[in-house]
Protein backbone atom coordinates (compact mmCIF):
# COMPACT_ATOMS: atom_id res chain seq x y z
CA UNK A 1 0.00 0.00 0.00
CA UNK A 2 0.81 3.23 -0.81
CA UNK A 3 1.85 5.87 1.77
CA UNK A 4 1.65 8.88 -0.33
CA UNK A 5 -1.99 10.16 -1.46
CA UNK A 6 -2.22 11.33 -4.80
CA UNK A 7 -3.28 14.94 -5.10
CA UNK A 8 -5.14 16.29 -8.33
CA UNK A 9 -2.78 19.34 -8.26
CA UNK A 10 -0.29 17.31 -9.30
CA UNK A 11 -1.94 15.67 -11.84
CA UNK A 12 -3.03 18.81 -12.97
CA UNK A 13 0.91 19.38 -12.80
CA UNK A 14 1.95 16.69 -15.69
CA UNK A 15 -1.13 17.91 -17.30
CA UNK A 16 0.70 20.81 -18.07
CA UNK A 17 3.28 18.83 -20.14
CA UNK A 18 1.00 17.18 -22.49
CA UNK A 19 0.46 19.31 -25.59
CA UNK A 20 -1.63 19.42 -28.28
CA UNK A 21 -0.15 17.00 -30.79
CA UNK A 22 -0.84 19.30 -33.67
CA UNK A 23 -0.01 22.75 -31.55
CA UNK A 24 2.98 22.11 -29.18
CA UNK A 25 3.05 25.36 -27.63
CA UNK A 26 -0.03 24.93 -25.61
CA UNK A 27 -1.18 22.57 -23.18
CA UNK A 28 -4.21 20.43 -23.41
CA UNK A 29 -5.29 21.98 -20.35
CA UNK A 30 -4.54 25.41 -21.57
CA UNK A 31 -6.87 24.66 -24.65
CA UNK A 32 -9.68 24.26 -21.64
CA UNK A 33 -9.85 20.54 -22.70
CA UNK A 34 -9.37 19.11 -19.04
CA UNK A 35 -12.92 19.06 -17.85
CA UNK A 36 -12.24 17.07 -14.74
CA UNK A 37 -9.40 14.57 -12.84
CA UNK A 38 -11.15 12.30 -10.28
CA UNK A 39 -8.53 10.43 -7.92
CA UNK A 40 -9.87 6.84 -5.87
CA UNK A 41 -6.77 5.59 -3.92
CA UNK A 42 -4.00 5.32 -6.26
CA UNK A 43 -6.08 5.22 -9.50
CA UNK A 44 -6.38 8.52 -11.62
CA UNK A 45 -9.18 9.21 -14.41
CA UNK A 46 -9.06 11.90 -16.35
CA UNK A 47 -12.20 13.14 -18.27
CA UNK A 48 -11.11 15.11 -21.39
CA UNK A 49 -13.61 17.35 -23.83
CA UNK A 50 -12.66 16.92 -27.96
CA UNK A 51 -12.14 19.86 -29.47
CA UNK A 52 -13.70 18.58 -32.83
CA UNK A 53 -15.15 15.47 -32.44
CA UNK A 54 -13.81 14.12 -35.58
CA UNK A 55 -10.05 15.56 -34.28
CA UNK A 56 -7.29 12.10 -35.53
CA UNK A 57 -5.28 13.95 -32.79
CA UNK A 58 -7.29 12.84 -29.90
CA UNK A 59 -6.26 9.01 -29.97
CA UNK A 60 -2.92 10.70 -29.23
CA UNK A 61 -3.74 13.03 -26.76
CA UNK A 62 -5.40 9.86 -24.38
CA UNK A 63 -2.30 8.12 -24.66
CA UNK A 64 -0.13 11.22 -23.77
CA UNK A 65 -2.11 11.61 -21.02
CA UNK A 66 -1.38 7.96 -19.69
CA UNK A 67 1.86 8.33 -20.09
CA UNK A 68 2.34 11.43 -18.41
CA UNK A 69 -0.37 10.39 -15.65
CA UNK A 70 1.96 6.99 -15.02
CA UNK A 71 5.42 9.07 -14.44
CA UNK A 72 3.98 9.36 -10.96
CA UNK A 73 5.37 6.24 -8.64
CA UNK A 74 2.10 6.42 -7.15
CA UNK A 75 -0.19 6.16 -9.94
CA UNK A 76 -1.27 2.18 -10.74
CA UNK A 77 -3.94 3.59 -13.24
CA UNK A 78 -5.05 6.00 -15.63
CA UNK A 79 -8.17 5.92 -17.39
CA UNK A 80 -9.15 8.44 -19.77
CA UNK A 81 -12.72 9.33 -21.19
CA UNK A 82 -14.44 11.92 -23.27
CA UNK A 83 -17.12 13.42 -22.84
CA UNK A 84 -19.86 14.27 -24.91
CA UNK A 85 -20.87 16.94 -22.69
CA UNK A 86 -20.66 19.81 -21.72
CA UNK A 87 -19.25 20.48 -25.44
CA UNK A 88 -15.94 22.04 -25.67
CA UNK A 89 -16.32 26.00 -26.69
CA UNK A 90 -13.09 27.99 -28.13
CA UNK A 91 -13.89 30.61 -24.93
CA UNK A 92 -12.03 27.49 -22.69
CA UNK A 93 -8.76 28.52 -23.96
CA UNK A 94 -6.99 29.95 -21.11
CA UNK A 95 -5.04 33.57 -21.45
CA UNK A 96 -1.96 31.38 -21.18
CA UNK A 97 -3.28 29.14 -24.32
CA UNK A 98 -3.88 32.32 -26.09
CA UNK A 99 -0.23 33.22 -26.22
CA UNK A 100 0.98 29.96 -26.87
CA UNK A 101 -1.20 29.88 -29.93
CA UNK A 102 0.23 33.70 -31.00
CA UNK A 103 3.91 31.69 -30.17
CA UNK A 104 2.58 29.27 -33.06
CA UNK A 105 1.82 31.39 -35.15
CA UNK A 106 -2.12 31.04 -34.43
CA UNK A 107 -4.34 33.75 -33.67
CA UNK A 108 -6.46 32.83 -30.72
CA UNK A 109 -10.24 32.86 -31.33
CA UNK A 110 -12.05 36.18 -31.57
CA UNK A 111 -13.42 37.04 -27.92
CA UNK A 112 -16.60 38.61 -29.50
CA UNK A 113 -18.34 37.72 -32.55
CA UNK A 114 -21.27 40.06 -33.82
CA UNK A 115 -24.90 39.06 -34.14
CA UNK A 116 -24.44 38.46 -37.64
CA UNK A 117 -21.69 36.29 -37.59
CA UNK A 118 -18.87 37.70 -38.23
CA UNK A 119 -15.74 37.82 -36.26
CA UNK A 120 -12.41 39.73 -36.49
CA UNK A 121 -9.15 38.54 -35.72
CA UNK A 122 -5.52 40.74 -35.39
CA UNK A 123 -2.46 39.16 -37.36
CA UNK A 124 -0.55 36.84 -35.01
CA UNK A 125 3.33 38.69 -35.80
CA UNK A 126 2.41 42.31 -35.91
CA UNK A 127 -1.00 42.25 -34.66
CA UNK A 128 -2.57 44.39 -37.34
CA UNK A 129 -5.72 44.64 -38.02
CA UNK A 130 -5.57 44.51 -41.44
CA UNK A 131 -6.07 40.88 -42.88
CA UNK A 132 -8.01 38.85 -45.05
CA UNK A 133 -10.00 35.48 -44.65
CA UNK A 134 -8.45 33.37 -47.11
CA UNK A 135 -9.87 29.96 -46.08
CA UNK A 136 -12.72 29.46 -43.21
CA UNK A 137 -11.39 25.64 -43.41
CA UNK A 138 -7.18 25.22 -42.99
CA UNK A 139 -5.10 22.45 -42.47
CA UNK A 140 -6.73 20.89 -39.17
CA UNK A 141 -10.70 21.04 -38.07
CA UNK A 142 -10.09 23.80 -35.52
CA UNK A 143 -8.01 26.53 -37.53
CA UNK A 144 -8.79 28.76 -40.40
CA UNK A 145 -6.22 30.44 -42.90
CA UNK A 146 -5.94 34.09 -43.08
CA UNK A 147 -3.26 36.44 -44.85
CA UNK A 148 -1.95 39.37 -42.96
CA UNK A 149 -1.51 42.61 -45.62
CA UNK A 150 0.56 44.18 -43.49
CA UNK A 151 3.95 42.22 -42.86
CA UNK A 152 3.06 40.05 -46.11
CA UNK A 153 2.28 37.18 -43.32
CA UNK A 154 -0.26 33.65 -43.96
CA UNK A 155 -1.19 32.89 -40.76
CA UNK A 156 -3.71 30.56 -38.94
CA UNK A 157 -6.49 31.18 -36.52
CA UNK A 158 -8.51 29.22 -33.86
CA UNK A 159 -11.95 28.85 -35.12
CA UNK A 160 -14.48 30.40 -32.62
CA UNK A 161 -16.77 27.63 -31.55
CA UNK A 162 -19.37 29.05 -29.44
CA UNK A 163 -22.72 27.82 -27.95
CA UNK A 164 -24.97 30.16 -30.01
CA UNK A 165 -24.00 28.60 -33.39
CA UNK B 1 -40.94 -3.58 -18.30
CA UNK B 2 -38.15 -5.30 -20.05
CA UNK B 3 -40.47 -5.58 -23.58
CA UNK B 4 -41.18 -2.13 -23.45
CA UNK B 5 -37.39 -0.98 -23.14
CA UNK B 6 -36.81 -3.16 -25.70
CA UNK B 7 -38.98 -1.88 -27.91
CA UNK B 8 -37.75 1.94 -27.19
CA UNK B 9 -34.51 0.19 -28.04
CA UNK B 10 -35.61 -0.69 -31.39
CA UNK B 11 -36.52 2.81 -32.08
CA UNK B 12 -33.11 4.84 -30.84
CA UNK B 13 -30.74 2.34 -32.41
CA UNK B 14 -33.08 2.59 -35.99
CA UNK B 15 -32.35 6.70 -35.66
CA UNK B 16 -29.10 6.47 -34.79
CA UNK B 17 -28.69 3.74 -37.86
CA UNK B 18 -30.08 6.21 -40.00
CA UNK B 19 -27.78 9.31 -38.64
CA UNK B 20 -24.96 7.17 -38.69
CA UNK B 21 -25.55 5.85 -42.16
CA UNK B 22 -26.05 9.03 -43.45
CA UNK B 23 -23.16 10.76 -42.38
CA UNK B 24 -20.83 8.14 -42.96
CA UNK B 25 -21.79 7.80 -46.91
CA UNK B 26 -22.21 11.48 -47.50
CA UNK B 27 -18.24 11.85 -46.06
CA UNK B 28 -17.43 9.18 -48.48
CA UNK B 29 -18.98 10.92 -51.05
CA UNK B 30 -17.41 14.04 -50.20
CA UNK B 31 -13.12 12.52 -49.51
CA UNK B 32 -13.87 11.36 -53.08
CA UNK B 33 -12.97 14.77 -53.85
CA UNK B 34 -10.09 15.01 -52.32
CA UNK B 35 -7.94 16.44 -55.21
CA UNK B 36 -10.47 17.19 -57.79
CA UNK B 37 -12.40 20.22 -55.84
CA UNK B 38 -12.13 23.47 -58.32
CA UNK B 39 -9.58 24.99 -56.85
CA UNK B 40 -6.80 24.57 -53.56
CA UNK B 41 -8.83 26.46 -51.09
CA UNK B 42 -11.92 24.15 -52.11
CA UNK B 43 -9.75 21.06 -52.05
CA UNK B 44 -9.02 22.04 -47.79
CA UNK B 45 -12.74 23.30 -47.04
CA UNK B 46 -14.31 19.76 -48.62
CA UNK B 47 -12.04 17.79 -46.59
CA UNK B 48 -12.13 18.98 -43.64
CA UNK B 49 -16.24 19.31 -43.67
CA UNK B 50 -15.48 15.95 -45.11
CA UNK B 51 -13.12 15.07 -41.59
CA UNK B 52 -16.30 16.70 -39.14
CA UNK B 53 -19.12 14.51 -41.09
CA UNK B 54 -16.96 11.41 -40.51
CA UNK B 55 -16.24 11.99 -36.91
CA UNK B 56 -20.20 12.52 -36.89
CA UNK B 57 -20.68 9.06 -38.13
CA UNK B 58 -18.63 7.93 -35.77
CA UNK B 59 -20.09 9.21 -32.61
CA UNK B 60 -22.98 7.97 -33.90
CA UNK B 61 -21.97 4.14 -34.40
CA UNK B 62 -20.07 4.95 -30.96
CA UNK B 63 -23.76 5.03 -29.72
CA UNK B 64 -25.05 2.02 -31.13
CA UNK B 65 -22.09 0.48 -29.67
CA UNK B 66 -22.76 1.34 -26.18
CA UNK B 67 -26.14 -0.15 -27.05
CA UNK B 68 -24.78 -3.25 -27.66
CA UNK B 69 -24.61 -3.65 -31.51
CA UNK B 70 -21.22 -4.41 -31.58
CA UNK B 71 -18.14 -2.04 -32.72
CA UNK B 72 -18.11 0.67 -34.15
CA UNK B 73 -15.71 0.06 -36.77
CA UNK B 74 -17.48 -3.17 -37.62
CA UNK B 75 -21.00 -1.36 -37.81
CA UNK B 76 -18.90 0.96 -40.37
CA UNK B 77 -17.52 -1.21 -42.31
CA UNK B 78 -18.64 -4.58 -42.04
CA UNK B 79 -22.42 -4.34 -43.27
CA UNK B 80 -23.80 -5.09 -46.25
CA UNK B 81 -25.90 -2.38 -48.45
CA UNK B 82 -29.10 -4.20 -47.22
CA UNK B 83 -28.54 -3.66 -44.15
CA UNK B 84 -27.59 0.25 -44.87
CA UNK B 85 -30.06 3.11 -43.32
CA UNK B 86 -28.52 6.18 -45.66
CA UNK B 87 -31.15 7.55 -47.57
CA UNK B 88 -30.52 7.01 -51.59
CA UNK B 89 -29.89 10.41 -52.85
CA UNK B 90 -26.46 10.21 -50.37
CA UNK B 91 -24.99 7.60 -52.09
CA UNK B 92 -25.51 8.52 -55.55
CA UNK B 93 -22.15 8.96 -57.71
CA UNK B 94 -20.45 12.14 -57.91
CA UNK B 95 -20.94 11.85 -61.18
CA UNK B 96 -19.70 9.69 -64.47
CA UNK B 97 -16.13 7.44 -64.33
CA UNK B 98 -14.22 6.83 -60.91
CA UNK B 99 -11.83 8.19 -58.83
CA UNK B 100 -8.83 6.36 -60.03
CA UNK B 101 -9.95 6.97 -63.74
CA UNK B 102 -11.01 9.86 -65.41
CA UNK B 103 -13.42 11.35 -62.64
CA UNK B 104 -15.66 13.51 -64.46
CA UNK B 105 -17.70 14.16 -61.41
CA UNK B 106 -20.25 17.02 -61.36
CA UNK B 107 -19.40 20.26 -59.24
CA UNK B 108 -23.19 21.31 -59.30
CA UNK B 109 -24.79 17.61 -58.27
CA UNK B 110 -22.33 18.13 -55.57
CA UNK B 111 -23.05 21.81 -53.96
CA UNK B 112 -26.81 21.19 -54.45
CA UNK B 113 -26.86 17.71 -52.41
CA UNK B 114 -24.46 19.14 -50.14
CA UNK B 115 -26.32 22.11 -49.14
CA UNK B 116 -29.60 20.84 -49.18
CA UNK B 117 -28.54 17.83 -47.34
CA UNK B 118 -26.58 19.86 -44.96
CA UNK B 119 -29.34 22.39 -44.17
CA UNK B 120 -31.82 19.33 -43.80
CA UNK B 121 -28.80 18.02 -41.09
CA UNK B 122 -29.29 21.40 -39.29
CA UNK B 123 -32.63 20.94 -38.86
CA UNK B 124 -32.39 17.33 -37.72
CA UNK B 125 -29.48 18.32 -35.32
CA UNK B 126 -32.23 21.28 -33.99
CA UNK B 127 -34.47 18.87 -33.07
CA UNK B 128 -32.32 16.08 -31.33
CA UNK B 129 -31.11 18.54 -28.92
CA UNK B 130 -34.06 18.14 -27.88
CA UNK B 131 -34.23 14.52 -28.25
CA UNK B 132 -35.45 12.19 -25.36
CA UNK B 133 -32.69 10.11 -25.30
CA UNK B 134 -29.86 12.42 -23.56
CA UNK B 135 -27.11 10.66 -25.29
CA UNK B 136 -28.20 12.33 -28.02
CA UNK B 137 -29.37 15.28 -27.56
CA UNK B 138 -25.23 15.91 -25.54
CA UNK B 139 -23.80 14.70 -29.45
CA UNK B 140 -26.21 16.89 -31.02
CA UNK B 141 -25.45 19.88 -29.05
CA UNK B 142 -21.81 19.34 -30.13
CA UNK B 143 -22.24 18.59 -34.07
CA UNK B 144 -24.31 21.84 -34.31
CA UNK B 145 -21.40 23.93 -33.39
CA UNK B 146 -19.14 21.94 -36.31
CA UNK B 147 -22.35 22.28 -38.70
CA UNK B 148 -22.67 26.23 -39.02
CA UNK B 149 -19.51 26.49 -40.70
CA UNK B 150 -20.52 23.42 -42.78
CA UNK B 151 -23.62 25.25 -43.87
CA UNK B 152 -22.53 28.77 -44.44
CA UNK B 153 -20.26 27.12 -47.01
CA UNK B 154 -22.58 25.45 -49.04
CA UNK B 155 -24.95 27.97 -49.27
CA UNK B 156 -21.85 30.54 -49.73
CA UNK B 157 -20.98 28.15 -52.86
CA UNK B 158 -25.04 27.17 -53.66
CA UNK B 159 -26.04 31.11 -54.09
CA UNK B 160 -22.71 32.12 -55.95
CA UNK B 161 -23.02 29.58 -58.92
CA UNK B 162 -27.21 30.17 -58.82
CA UNK B 163 -26.95 33.61 -58.80
CA UNK B 164 -23.41 34.01 -61.50
CA UNK B 165 -25.61 34.80 -64.39
CA UNK B 166 -23.50 32.32 -66.11
CA UNK B 167 -25.14 30.35 -68.29
CA UNK B 168 -23.57 27.24 -68.03
CA UNK B 169 -23.31 27.50 -64.12
CA UNK B 170 -27.05 28.40 -63.62
CA UNK B 171 -28.38 25.12 -66.07
CA UNK B 172 -26.11 22.84 -64.28
CA UNK B 173 -27.57 23.88 -61.13
CA UNK B 174 -30.80 23.76 -62.07
CA UNK B 175 -30.29 20.08 -63.45
CA UNK B 176 -28.86 19.38 -60.10
CA UNK B 177 -31.15 20.75 -58.18
CA UNK B 178 -34.29 18.26 -59.95
CA UNK B 179 -32.18 16.00 -59.39
CA UNK B 180 -31.39 15.98 -55.68
CA UNK B 181 -35.28 17.12 -55.15
CA UNK B 182 -36.24 13.58 -57.19
CA UNK B 183 -35.07 11.20 -54.34
CA UNK B 184 -34.56 14.11 -51.72
CA UNK B 185 -37.33 12.98 -49.72
CA UNK B 186 -35.60 10.11 -48.74
CA UNK B 187 -33.61 12.29 -46.14
CA UNK B 188 -36.54 12.83 -44.32
CA UNK B 189 -38.30 9.00 -44.04
CA UNK B 190 -38.06 7.61 -40.43
CA UNK B 191 -38.15 4.35 -42.22
CA UNK B 192 -40.23 1.60 -40.78
CA UNK B 193 -40.79 2.47 -37.64
CA UNK B 194 -41.13 6.04 -37.55
CA UNK B 195 -44.36 5.94 -35.40
CA UNK B 196 -42.19 4.91 -32.45
CA UNK B 197 -39.04 6.95 -33.11
CA UNK B 198 -41.49 10.21 -33.23
CA UNK B 199 -44.08 8.90 -30.21
CA UNK B 200 -41.05 8.03 -27.68
CA UNK B 201 -39.95 12.02 -28.22
CA UNK B 202 -36.54 10.70 -30.04
CA UNK B 203 -37.11 13.26 -33.16
CA UNK B 204 -39.71 15.58 -34.88
CA UNK B 205 -42.06 13.87 -37.34
CA UNK B 206 -41.17 13.67 -40.86
CA UNK B 207 -43.72 16.06 -41.98
CA UNK B 208 -42.37 18.94 -39.26
CA UNK B 209 -38.79 18.39 -40.35
CA UNK B 210 -39.63 18.64 -43.97
CA UNK B 211 -41.90 21.76 -43.92
CA UNK B 212 -39.17 23.13 -41.56
CA UNK B 213 -36.48 22.68 -44.28
CA UNK B 214 -38.63 24.01 -46.49
CA UNK B 215 -39.10 26.83 -45.06
CA UNK B 216 -34.97 27.52 -44.88
CA UNK B 217 -34.65 26.77 -48.64
CA UNK B 218 -37.02 28.64 -50.04
CA UNK B 219 -35.85 32.15 -49.29
CA UNK B 220 -32.23 31.02 -50.72
CA UNK B 221 -33.83 29.53 -53.64
CA UNK B 222 -36.07 32.82 -53.87
CA UNK B 223 -32.74 35.12 -53.46
CA UNK B 224 -31.36 33.40 -56.53
CA UNK B 225 -34.84 34.03 -58.38
CA UNK B 226 -36.28 30.48 -58.45
CA UNK B 227 -39.78 30.64 -56.31
CA UNK B 228 -42.71 27.99 -56.46
CA UNK B 229 -43.22 25.21 -54.53
CA UNK B 230 -40.33 22.98 -53.85
CA UNK B 231 -41.38 19.07 -54.41
CA UNK B 232 -39.54 16.30 -52.86
CA UNK B 233 -39.72 12.79 -54.09
CA UNK B 234 -38.37 9.44 -53.42
CA UNK B 235 -37.84 8.11 -57.35
CA UNK B 236 -35.51 5.52 -56.34
CA UNK B 237 -36.92 4.54 -53.16
CA UNK B 238 -36.46 4.22 -49.27
CA UNK B 239 -32.81 3.55 -48.42
CA UNK B 240 -34.40 3.42 -44.44
CA UNK B 241 -35.80 0.25 -45.09
CA UNK B 242 -32.45 -1.35 -46.97
CA UNK B 243 -32.99 -0.34 -50.59
CA UNK B 244 -30.13 0.72 -52.76
CA UNK B 245 -28.71 0.99 -55.54
CA UNK B 246 -25.82 -0.51 -57.30
CA UNK B 247 -24.02 2.95 -56.53
CA UNK B 248 -23.62 2.01 -52.89
CA UNK B 249 -22.57 -1.42 -53.87
CA UNK B 250 -19.64 -0.64 -55.66
CA UNK B 251 -18.60 2.67 -52.40
CA UNK B 252 -18.84 -0.16 -49.69
CA UNK B 253 -16.76 -2.06 -52.36
CA UNK B 254 -13.95 0.28 -52.00
CA UNK B 255 -14.63 1.98 -48.98
CA UNK B 256 -14.59 -1.96 -47.12
CA UNK B 257 -11.64 -3.07 -49.34
CA UNK B 258 -8.40 -2.37 -46.35
CA UNK B 259 -10.62 -3.11 -43.43
CA UNK B 260 -11.75 -6.57 -45.17
CA UNK B 261 -8.31 -7.57 -46.28
CA UNK B 262 -7.61 -8.07 -42.30
CA UNK B 263 -10.61 -7.69 -40.10
CA UNK B 264 -8.74 -8.24 -36.74
CA UNK B 265 -6.05 -5.81 -37.81
CA UNK B 266 -6.04 -2.85 -35.59
CA UNK B 267 -5.10 0.75 -36.52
Amino acid sequence: MSAVLLTSEEIYKLLENVKDPEINTVSILDLGMVENVEISGSDVSVKILPTFLGCPALPIIQKNVETAVKQLPSVEGVSVEFLRSPSWTSDRITEKGKAGLKVFGISPPPRQIKEDGSWHIDCPYCESTYVTMENIFGPTACRSILYCKSCKNPFEAMKPMIKFM
Amino acid sequence: MANNSSVENTAIKELLFQLADDDFIHSYRGSEWLGLAPHIEEDIATSSITQDTMGHAAIFYQLLEELGEGNANQLAHDRPANERRNAIILELVNGPGSYMEQPDYDWAFAVVRNYFYTEAKAIKIQSLQSSSYEPLAEVAAKVQMELYYHLMHWKTWFVQLLGSGHEEAVSRMKAAIEKTLQDFQGVFSLGEHRNKIVQQGLIESEAVLLTKWNQAVAPVLKSVGLEGPIEVGMAQGDGRNGKHTEDLEKALETLCEVYASNKAASW
